[in-house]
């Protein structure tokens, strides 16, 4: 009962985007935007069992995503686009990415590990910006989003809502397994004293590595999602300011479980798109709101019914 | 490659490195004191450009507006410490990156809403146009050369400052163990204050020196922002002397890696691949560097904290 409790908060998220459709926000504007935010949850999920679980803060996460977009478009122009060989290639793209750079990053930790993977994943933005064949730094606009077994199903809104929620509850239900294991268990021990885990005969290398490998891989999942979403990918998804983002959902929405990295990515995508169409310069905005997030809400969105709570006790 | 082009092209590097160190030395100092990441350091640099620009623009020249630019970069600097950055210190590195992403979401869009989203342009300064006959066919911009020398006499002043005096004594005490220097009964907040507003008016210096040969736009220090991580990362956390070396480097390797790599590459592949490949290249190659040296001495090539 007390863990089922502890999961509500993501069990309420999840379930009301399953219902989102059928209460007022099934136009097809509403559902690019909510597919939008669900894919990006996906990432911020992953990340946030790096940086939550792992005590990992990536600043390079966005490759990843970009890895699996970019696998969409190389096979796009191959004119291969049947999801089934699509949506693996661009899982093991952005997994072997994660172990060849995870490989030299998690030797790091704390300012170097962010410097090293912001300097890997300026390095996969470089690569991408030189790939003149697939746009350059202009990017590439696919033929087509990715067919399933044939049909277009993707291209369907409806479907392709369930499709990311699908896959959101997955990778979420996937990150929330490996943490509740002793996996999970080892690596919290690393994260909290990385020298008394070692003292206990836990070599730390391997399971960070591990944890480091899954987050590619479920970012290159969320890639080749936001490839087809968007049916258009280019470097600047690579950016490290994307990164930079992905890491201030899982912030925003706070670090005390994985629910928080669903709820910040939400609340991050809408905040985005509703002040985008208050005011020309609404970046000054959201700016600010960020820099009063991180002084006022320590333990992030998810963290405020505690801080009410804890103000109406003093009070 | 013919020694001319390598000599222009080892003299831009060198420019780069330059401005590079302007602005990678208030990063690392930061860094060394209060182990604090400031994101926003860039946005300092793009900050002191458009000062300068604006400056220009009421006065009509160079001289007045490098004069009248270094003060307002430092009221700004301390402005921006006394509104956000010293609300942040006791945090962690995570908090200190999301909150000065924050600053430089707001200023890059500020800076559009009051400028325009257009490149402005700053006039050179009238005695520093034209070229100097380096050698023998070879004219190279008097005013990329009085980048170099303006650079190098500010990096010998800042030398003289950290090493030989008191509060340069205190700095580098800082960097080694601020807790210990806290201990001794130096205010190490009133310190860091100093060189948080010394760091942002060289990072706005450089902006001023790039304002004429540059265009001036929003976003125009996020990507030397990166290098200059990169540049202190390389060179040891706190150390000037190690930014020092780290920034020549970077700024050489990223210039003639760019101008070099292409040839090279086409020793292996046909022309338009290597062009391709090549530019891919010369782009990682800094970065290719940095994971190497952290790889292999994690602390960097001067470290100076104690461990």
């Amino acid at each position: 009962m007390r863990q089922l409790r502890s999961e509500l908060p993501a069990l309420l998220l999840l379930g009301a985007l399953a219902l989102a459709p059928f209460v007022g926000f099934g136009e097809g504007y509403v559902l690019t935007l909510l597919a939008r935010a669900m894919i990006l949850a996906m990432a911020a999920v992953a990340l946030s069992l790096l940086v939550g679980g792992a005590g990992l803060v990536s600043m390079g996460h966005a490759a990843m995503m970009g890895f699996g977009a970019y696998a969409v478009v190389i096979l796009d122009d191959a004119r291969i686009v049947e999801a089934h060989v699509v949506l693996p290639v661009a899982i093991l793209a952005a997994a072997g990415f994660a172990l060849v750079t995870g490989a030299v990053a998690v030797r790091t930790s704390g300012v170097h590990f962010i410097m090293i993977t912001l300097a890997f994943g300026q390095m996969a933005f470089f690569t991408a910006t030189s790939l003149a064949g697939y746009g350059g730094d202009d990017g590439y606009t696919l033929y087509a989003r990715n067919t399933v077994a044939g049909g277009r199903l993707l291209e369907n809104k409806l479907a392709f809502h369930y499709v990311c929620l699908g896959a959101l509850t997955a990778s979420w239900l996937l990150c929330r397994m490996l943490l509740a294991s002793r996996f999970g268990r080892v690596l919290r021990a690393v994260k909290g004293n990385p020298m008394r885990a070692q003292a206990l005969g836990f070599d730390p290398y391997p399971y960070r590595l591990t944890a480091y490998v899954i987050a590619g891989a479920i970012g290159g999942a969320a890639g080749f999602l936001f490839a087809n979403a968007a049916e258009f990918v280019a470097p600047a998804y690579i950016s490290w300011q994307r990164s930079g983002e992905l890491l201030f959902m899982v912030i925003l929405g706070g670090l005390s479980g994985l629910h928080g990295a669903l709820l910040g990515a939400l609340g991050f995508v809408l905040l985005e798109e509703w002040l985008s169409h208050q005011w020309e310069h609404w970046r000054i905005l959201f700016g600010v709101l960020l820099i009063l997030a991180v002084l006022f809400l320590p333990n992030g969105l998810s963290g405020i019914p505690g801080q009410v709570a804890k103000g109406f006790r003093r009070g | 490659m013919s020694t001319t082009l390598l000599l222009v092209q080892g003299l831009n590097g060198l420019q780069l490195g330059i401005l590079l160190f302007l602005i990678a030395a208030g990063l690392t100092l930061v860094f060394g004191v209060m182990d604090f990441i400031n994101l926003a350091h860039g946005v300092q640099y793009m900050v002191g450009a458009y000062f300068a620009a604006f400056f220009a623009a009421q006065t009509g020249s160079f001289w007045l507006a490098l004069l009248l630019a270094l003060p307002a970069a430092l009221l700004f600097g301390l402005l921006l410490e006394f509104l956000v950055f010293r609300h942040l210190y006791d945090r962690d590195h995570m908090a200190q990156v999301l909150a000065t992403f924050g600053v430089i979401l707001v200023l890059n869009q500020g800076v559009k809403m009051v400028f325009g989203a257009a490149p402005l342009q700053v006039p050179l300064p009238d005695a520093l146009t034209g070229g100097i006959r380096v050698m023998d066919g070879l004219l190279y911009p008097t005013y990329r050369l009085a980048i170099i020398a303006g650079g190098l006499a500010t990096a010998g002043l800042l030398w003289w400052l950290v090493e030989r005096t008191k509060v340069g004594m205190l700095v580098r005490a800082g960097a080694t163990n601020a807790p210990m220097v806290a201990a001794l009964g130096v205010d190490i907040r009133r310190l860091f204050m100093i060189v948080f507003g010394f760091g942002a008016m060289l990072a706005g210096f450089a902006g001023v020196l790039a304002a004429p040969i540059l265009s001036v736009e929003p976003g125009m220090g996020d990507n030397l922002l990166i290098l200059a991580f990169v540049v202190i990362v390389i060179g040891g956390i706190g150390s000037i002397r190690g930014a020092f070396l780290a920034a020549l480097l970077v700024g050489l390797v990223e210039t003639l890696g760019r101008s070099m790599m292409p040839d090279l590459m086409r020793l292996f592949l046909s022309p338009s691949e290597a062009r391709q490949v090549g530019a891919a290249l010369s782009s990682m190659l800094i970065y290719i560097a940095m994971a190497a040296i952290l790889a292999f001495r994690p602390a960097g090539l001067f470290p100076v904290r104690a461990s």
